[in-house]
């Protein structure tokens, strides 16, 4: 997951906020996933708007030493089709 | 920080997947019919009924709903609330025995990419399936995937309910579904609507769970559970997916009349939430129940909580045991390490089990002496026995790949940041 690049959530893909986190369903591929952190859900929220993915993160207040936690964690959505790259 | 099975225990805001059972009518009288289906109940929900259904479960954002039934086709406004559905958001996966997938409808349903179907059938031969089916529904079933795969649809399901009969032919349904384009899947055969009838008889053998659970962990990917065998993960090794009774917690079942159970194989008082009829729909029933609540809360493992096991079968299913007449504290009555057998043996009479709440068989049914076999469905019951002697032509892998369940746990589920 390059995080100087726009992702955007998938149109056919839904997100469920929980207490826990949330639940991510991909219409296409009848995948769920999970969001296991809340501050993970802000992350996913923000990334439509925000110009890079390491925005999307800044924004939602991750720090540095977490950074590389949450690229694994967008890396494994966008392996499963729940992000893609979109135009900046 | 928690595993998320866990967090599942004390329940969601809206259930992951809800089944809904649209009719109780069915051209079928399958044996082991888990709602006891065959008349239509007067009471069924109406179109606008079902609508606000849908609408509120748009709300609620429950992905997707599981319709069945019943024959849920035989509704002449079927096909018009799934494309309601499906164009609210609510994704749809239907069960059929395909009586009503023409090649016309077959066409219809490939173009709508928010639908998923499973076609059922227990047998890979005629003999098999049409002695718990009824006689022609093997045809019918083939004869709906042909029409599938001849309009493009892909990735349909073939539903296979594992007996003893059919589990030596699981090569054989592998075999169907890969003919077909279609992915197997196989689901437990529980002791519920006319289930409970017939379960001494068709419920795998002990050896034969043995042979299931091998021959999934051998075929991994690709062969969908629907996270129903997690009592098999005892022999050892864990099966993937949740593991829990997802009842009340992330499932549930709307009943063709609109009443709510805690899931599809508990249709009975004790198990009954409210009615999504009621003040505040089903929405007030999934949040506010006080049975759901309860489920939701920490259970105790009773019995089973010093068997080492424990934690990887959560004692089983609910329903399992509650209509086979065992403590829902205890062991499930297929446990594996062969302590649910201990207590079906020491059970009093047949007599004090719980009987399904409600029964809309067709009344053509007659049982035989036993209270077990149809007489009149086939014209050739065949000999259980006989169709046991089918030998297991199964490769035996004791440890291969994992079998993977259409709810499957994700690798985010260990995703733990820390607080930031």
């Amino acid at each position: 997951m390059d995080l100087d690049r726009a992702w955007a959530v998938h149109p056919q893909v839904s997100i469920r906020p929980e207490p826990f986190g949330a639940l991510v369903y991909h219409f296409g591929t009848r995948k769920l996933s999970f969001l296991k952190d809340r501050a993970l859900l802000d992350v996913v929220q923000r990334l439509d708007e925000a110009p890079t993915a390491r925005v999307a993160c800044a924004d939602a207040g991750v720090g540095e030493a977490d950074l590389p936690r949450f690229a694994a964690a967008l890396g494994a959505l966008e392996r499963s089709s729940m992000l893609v790259e979109r135009a900046a | 920080m928690s595993r998320l099975v866990d967090l599942f225990e004390y329940g969601l805001d809206a259930p992951i997947c809800l089944t809904w059972e649209l009719t109780y009518a069915c051209n079928l009288s399958c044996v082991h019919c888990l709602s006891s289906s065959g008349r239509r109940d007067p009471r069924e929900l109406t179109t606008e009924e079902c609508k606000a259904v849908i609408d509120e479960l748009e709300r609620m954002q429950v992905f997707y709903v599981n319709i069945g039934g019943g024959e849920p086709t035989v509704r002449s406004d079927f096909w018009e609330l799934v494309d309601y559905a499906t164009s609210h958001h609510v994704g749809v996966k239907f069960s059929t025995n395909g009586v009503k997938i023409t090649p016309e409808v077959a066409e219809r349903l490939a173009r709508n990419d928010y639908l998923d179907i499973q076609i059922s059938l227990d047998g890979a031969t005629p003999e098999v399936n049409d002695w718990v089916r009824g006689p022609g529904s093997y045809d019918t079933a083939i004869r709906a995937m042909e029409n599938l795969q001849a309009a493009g649809m892909r990735n349909f399901k073939l539903s296979v309910v594992c007996t003893r009969q059919n589990i030596p032919q699981l090569d054989e349904f592998k075999a169907i579904a890969d003919r077909y384009g279609a992915q197997l899947r196989l689901t437990r055969l529980r002791p519920s609507g006319r289930g409970a009838d017939v379960w001494d008889e068709l419920h795998p053998l002990p050896e034969q769970q043995r042979i299931l659970y091998d021959w999934l962990v051998a075929h991994g990917d690709g062969v969908l559970t629907g996270d129903s065998f997690f009592h098999l993960s005892a022999f050892g090794q864990a099966l993937p997916g949740l593991n829990l009774c997802g009842a009340g917690r992330v499932v549930c079942l709307i009943d063709p009349i609109g009443d709510v159970y805690a899931c599809p194989f508990a249709i009975h008082e004790e198990f009954l939430a409210g009615n999504v009829r009621g003040e505040g729909g089903f929405q007030r029933v999934w949040q506010g129940s006080e049975l759901f609540q309860r489920l939701r809360s920490p259970q105790s493992g009773g019995a089973c909580s010093s068997c080492k096991f424990y934690d990887t079968c959560k004692g089983g299913c609910m329903a399992a045991k509650f209509f086979t007449g065992l403590p829902l504290d205890g062991p499930d009555p297929e446990c594996v390490q062969g302590y649910g057998e201990e207590l079906l043996a020491a059970r009093d009479d047949d007599a004090s089990h719980p009987r399904p709440g409600q029964d809309h068989s067709h009344r053509t049914i007659r049982y035989s002496k036993s209270g077990k076999v149809p007489v009149r469905l086939g014209t050739r019951p065949i000999d259980p026995a006989a169709a046991l002697d089918i030998k297991p032509n199964l490769a035996r892998i004791s440890n291969g790949g994992m079998p993977v369940n259409d709810l499957q746990d994700d690798p985010l589920a260990d995703f733990a940041p820390s607080r930031v």
